[in-house]
């Protein structure tokens, strides 16, 4: 009965292995060094900017003249920018 | 088309810490979690000198390079954004940032390394503009709002300065041509005028 089951198990143990023969190969949807997140959208698509770059433009520009203390006080060195 | 960049004027950082209360009020950053901080350098010796660190934005990211599920994506005026539903808390981005940028929340139990966080230029993510889930994920979305990050824009000596790099580049640039350099730059003299500025001897003080 022993020698049987010993038989059994060797004549199987070759099916095991071959069993991973049949595993097909996952289809590939990462593409290397892009991103793979959400789309994101430009900040002057919103009501605000109404989809114009050259408005959104203008804004930070003149945002960014805020940190200019040469612009903001007039009589001050190289207030004449 | 505008590339977003900070600057730093160490000459002018007094380490008030302004920014970075800034930006913790603005995109209610949690505990543990840094996205802005002052560095000094030479504390308390002469020639001291403070800076404020946070996510430069860089033209060429090494964590863009190193993410290994890509979530990191540059936007059209030029700030790195990344998606924290893809992010996996891996670390690799806080490894290959040289400025220390990218923040792990820790408040989990077994040394749990929550998704990156990080400076989004107060650009938001990639969630809609200004909606509620963009705002619990990354924060305030101020540049579509058409302003600039608050942690500049707080600045109380204008140290900081954020926006069009090369809109900023100018700025930096009167400032040192009209202040000067080396020891023109602080001192007496620089703060009260010159010798020949000052009030006659015997004059109302």
């Amino acid at each position: 009965m022993k020698r049987m089951l010993v038989i059994v198990m060797a004549a199987a143990l070759p099916l095991g292995f071959l069993a991973g023969c049949g595993q097909e190969r996952a289809p590939q949807v990462y593409k290397q060094g892009k991103y793979q997140g959400k789309p994101d959208t430009p900040p002057w698509e919103n009501e605000q900017f109404k989809g114009s770059q050259t408005a959104w433009d203008d804004a930070i520009r003149r945002r960014a003249q805020g940190q200019n203390e040469y612009v903001r006080i007039g009589d001050a060195p190289g207030g004449t920018l | 088309m505008a590339r977003m960049k900070f600057l730093c004027d160490a000459e002018r950082c007094i380490e008030c810490n302004g920014c970075v209360t800034a930006c913790k009020n603005t995109n209610e950053v949690p505990w543990g979690v840094n996205r802005r901080r002052v560095v000094t350098i030479d504390d308390g010796l002469p020639g001291e000198r403070s800076i404020s660190v946070a996510c430069m934005h860089c033209s060429d990211a090494p964590c863009m390079a190193v993410c290994p599920v890509d979530c990191f994506y540059k936007s059209a005026d030029g700030v790195v954004l990344h998606d924290k539903d893809l992010c996996i808390g891996c670390g690799y981005c806080f490894y290959a940032c040289p400025f220390g940028a990218p923040q792990f929340p820790q408040d989990g139990g077994f040394g749990l390394r929550g998704k990156m966080d990080k400076c989004t230029f107060c650009a938001g993510g990639p969630e809609p503009d200004g909606s509620e889930a963009e705002f619990r994920k990354y924060g305030e979305n101020r540049l579509a709002q058409g302003k600039l990050p608050s942690c500049a824009e707080m600045c109380s000596t204008k140290a900081l300065l954020g926006g069009d790099g090369d809109v900023i580049a100018d700025i930096y640039r009167t400032r040192v041509l009209v202040r000067g350099k080396g020891s023109d730059v602080w001192g007496w003299g620089t703060a009260y005028g010159k010798p020949e500025k000052q009030a006659a001897p015997g004059g109302k003080s």
